[in-house]
């Protein structure tokens, strides 16, 4: 019969249609603006409104999203920041699209090479958020970020995220990446451990 | 590998006897394959295609071997019935490249000798059309060259020099502002320029008129540019057609507009550099653009990096899940282009953000996955995935693809749109190197995971999916056969998934590559993806080029719409599945 495929068609818009409604009710209040509600969206037998009402409703970040590159640094117990990157710039070589400037520090009486940066340049307009730097570096000092809200009126001077803007704490990467973070903390704790047993065999 | 050699061999041995004047083995170090005397190219490629059935030309590309003062030509050959590679190579001087061209033989080299002029200047004899097809007719120089330097960059390799250990930022464009960076031919005027071949075309909507030779009746010939900007082109895309009434007598696609030298980028890069880069190909499907590269450089690399049980495994599925989406974007779309206003897409998109979700967990990334590396994947699985993965594979994608299916297949508005409609026959989808869905559809059931396994297709139990009309509802239909057979290979490998390492070797920025070249490919959801890497033994590619299947694709849209009405273009077009990144690279 013609036609037939086509009113086939329409009864499955139908069915989302009142899929829609039913997912609704059934769900009541919980289903939106709720961390559980967004959830059940991303499900795989999710029915019903599917959208995410950013930026009031936001997807859970995984924890290995990537967006742009920050520096990593410990906190002493008198509040002191203690900066991970010892300057060895593998980083700014491995990275595809060039964006990252490192200047050493050096000492200023003897000249010679510190092992920490003076300064630190990241072109964000740049940066295709490969994840690179963050996966090469030997030193877990540049990690990849979370905030992807960075639109700006100005990007010729805002875009370049320079030392100071890409220092966090160690405990913010702790929150964004609490997986990789804790299995970096074991393996430290077990170099430290292997070199301490060495000294005292010694 | 020694059996495929020994039967390489044998052919090989088979032509040289041959021709023991024209033809030798390419013996320079990494290097296979045969050299062939420019004089004698196209009565010795008869032979190859009519005798020896080397009827598939998939792939044409230059290197330019400037120490060498060399330009070469490398034919990738393949037999339509399915096995392994013949790599045919023309060498000719730098100062004077000129090659007899293929396309009476091959149509599909049209497009890709088209290229190799732009991008290398290498000219092709007896080409119907040899003009630029991916740069403009302002363009001084021919870009992929050695010796042409590129004005905006600040080296010729990277990394840069001046980044570490005293890197003082700088915005590039300040340095170098735009409009200064431009060099334009002798004699070019940019204000003034209109092009001579084209000066129809950009004027807009033209009629011409013609006399009929029968009739003696004048008749009224229109030209019309579809697109570039126009929503049904998918991206910046155009379409010059000739019609008389609805009937379109010419067409021809312009391309370009999104070209960003995407070779020349890759040969400044190191190799390990490329594997982000290859995601901006075609952006939809990123895991298997990763997959292409890695495989190549693989095998300059050796037996060493061969990755892990478990690594393969993850390939697969990534790849396949990649296959998934973007079946139901191409079906999504191509409703869109038959006027079903978004609808059947946001269903599309539906499951494709379920797959993107896993990817995202996986690789990072939504879109620019870049999850492969030279012998493995760059992380494991996070825990939950394979259960998310499972649950997909298992239920919800048959289902959701059934649901599409009786919401589209039977309608009788798609069918009456894209019955016979646009007919590519399997002589012409051959000839016109035609790859993925689009050759399938057309009766030949060539997929490269049965045709020439790699990694670990041979494992899995699947069909390859087939339709005989090369019409533009066999390739709606085939589209949803495939993401069926992808969703049989999926549960396979997510049942067989075993545990253990990742990445065959320690994670590493720096590789040795090898001397020496390697043509890798693998069946992308659009077709035969193929990356071309020469290697000096340097951390830079020398040559590094990109088959992309649907640029290649596009050679035999004209023969499509010959004849057909003008409201089909767009159907036909939707039907190719093309995306302007890979298109223009
Ligand atoms: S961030 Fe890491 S890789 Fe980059 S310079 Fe600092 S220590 Fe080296
Ligand atoms: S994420 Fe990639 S592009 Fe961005 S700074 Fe790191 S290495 Fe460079």
């Amino acid at each position: 019969m013609k036609g037939f495929g086509i009113l086939k068609g329409l009864g499955v818009t139908l069915k989302h249609l009142v899929d829609t409604y039913v997912e609704d009710i059934k769900a009541g209040r919980d289903r939106y603006y709720t961390e559980d509600g967004v959830r059940q969206r991303m499900t795989s037998d999710t029915k019903g409104i599917f959208t995410i009402n950013y930026p009031e409703e936001r997807l859970p970040l995984a924890e290995a999203f990537r967006y742009v590159p920050f520096l990593v640094y410990d906190e002493g117990e008198d509040g002191e920041r203690s900066i991970r990157c010892t300057a060895c710039g593998i980083c700014s070589k491995v990275c595809p699209s060039q964006c990252i400037w490192i200047e050493r520090a050096e000492d200023p009486e003897t000249s010679k090479p510190l092992k920490t940066p003076a300064e630190f340049a990241i072109d964000i307009d740049l940066c295709m958020n490969c994840g690179f730097c963050a996966e090469y570096c030997p030193f877990d000092a540049i990690k990849m970020d979370h905030d992807f809200e960075l639109a700006v009126y100005d990007r010729i001077d805002v875009n370049i995220h320079r030392k100071e803007r890409l220092l966090k704490p160690a405990s913010y990467y702790a929150s964004i990446r609490p997986e990789s973070y804790a299995l970096e903390q074991k393996a430290k704790a077990e170099v430290a451990a292997r070199k301490a047993a060495r000294r005292g065999n010694r | 590998m020694n059996d495929q050699t020994t039967v390489m061999n044998k052919n090989y041995q088979k032509i040289l006897e041959r021709f023991p004047h024209d033809v030798q083995v390419d013996e320079r170090e990494g290097y296979s394959g045969l050299l062939i005397e420019a004089n004698q190219l196209l009565s010795i490629m008869e032979t190859l295609r009519d005798e020896y059935e080397y009827d598939f030309l998939t792939s044409v590309t230059g290197v330019d071997y400037l120490p060498d003062e060399k330009m070469e030509v490398v034919y990738h050959l393949f037999k339509s019935t399915g096995g392994s590679i013949l790599e045919v190579k023309v060498q000719v001087p730098r100062s004077n490249p000129v090659v007899p061209s293929l396309v009476g033989l091959y149509p599909g080299a049209s497009f890709q000798e088209r290229e190799a002029w732009d991008l290398l200047g290498i000219r092709f004899e007896g080409h119907p059309n040899l003009t630029r097809i991916l740069m403009w007719e302002g363009f001084a120089g021919h870009p992929l060259r050695k010796d042409w330097i590129e004005t905006f960059f600040e080296g010729d390799v990277k990394p840069y020099e001046d980044r570490w250990p005293e890197g003082k930022v700088s915005k590039v464009e300040t340095t170098n502002p735009y409009g200064k960076n431009i060099t334009y031919p002798d004699g070019f005027n940019p204000e003034t320029w209109i092009p001579d071949s084209e000066d129809l075309l950009f004027q807009g909507s033209t009629v011409v008129k013609v006399e009929q030779e029968e009739t003696g009746i004048e008749t009224e010939q229109l030209v019309v540019n579809l697109g570039p900007q126009h929503p049904s082109t998918h991206g910046v895309f155009r379409m010059v057609a000739t019609l008389e009434g609805e009937t379109v007598l010419d067409l021809e696609p312009v391309m370009g507009y999104l070209h960003r030298n995407h070779e020349k980028i890759g040969e400044r890069n190191t190799f390990s550099m490329n594997m982000p880069y290859t995601d901006r190909l075609d952006y939809f499907c990123s895991m298997s653009n990763n997959f292409g590269y890695a495989l190549t450089v693989e095998k300059l690399l050796g037996e060493k990096y061969q990755p892990p049980e478990r690594a393969q495994y993850i390939r697969v599925i990534m790849a396949e899940l990649t296959r998934i989406l973007n079946h139901f974007m191409a079906i999504g779309f191509f409703l869109n282009d038959l006027g079903a206003y978004f609808t059947p897409a946001l269903y599309a998109i539906k499951e494709r953000e379920l797959i993107l979700d896993i990817f995202e967990a996986v690789a990072g990334s939504r879109m620019m996955c870049n999850y492969y590396r030279f012998g493995g994947v760059v992380r494991d699985l996070p825990g939950g995935i394979e259960e998310q993965i499972r649950k997909l594979v298992y239920d919800r994608l048959p289902r959701q693809t059934d649901e599409m299916d009786r919401y589209l297949v039977e309608n009788e508005i798609v069918i009456g749109r894209s019955q016979d409609v646009g007919i590519l026959t399997p002589e012409q989808a051959i000839a016109f190197s035609a790859v993925g869905p689009v050759l399938r559809a057309s009766g030949v059931p060539y997929d490269i995971r049965r045709a020439d396994p790699y990694s670990i297709y041979d494992r899995f139990d699947f069909d390859v999916a087939v339709r005989y009309h090369g019409d533009v509802y066999d390739r709606f239909l085939i589209r949803f056969d495939e993401i069926r057979q992808s969703i049989r290979i999926l549960q396979q490998a997510i049942d067989d998934l075993p545990e253990g390492e990742i990445l065959a070797n320690k994670p590493a920025y720096k590789f040795r590559i090898p001397k020496g070249e390697s043509y890798g490919r693998v069946e992308g959801p659009k077709g035969e993806l193929g990356y071309y890497v020469v290697s000096d033994g340097t951390d830079n590619p020398w040559r590094y080029h990109v088959r992309a299947p649907s640029f290649i694709n596009l050679t035999g849209l004209r023969e499509m719409c010959l004849g057909e009405k003008v409201a089909d273009l767009v159907a036909i077009l939707g039907s190719i599945d093309i995306v302007l990144g890979e298109v223009d690279r």
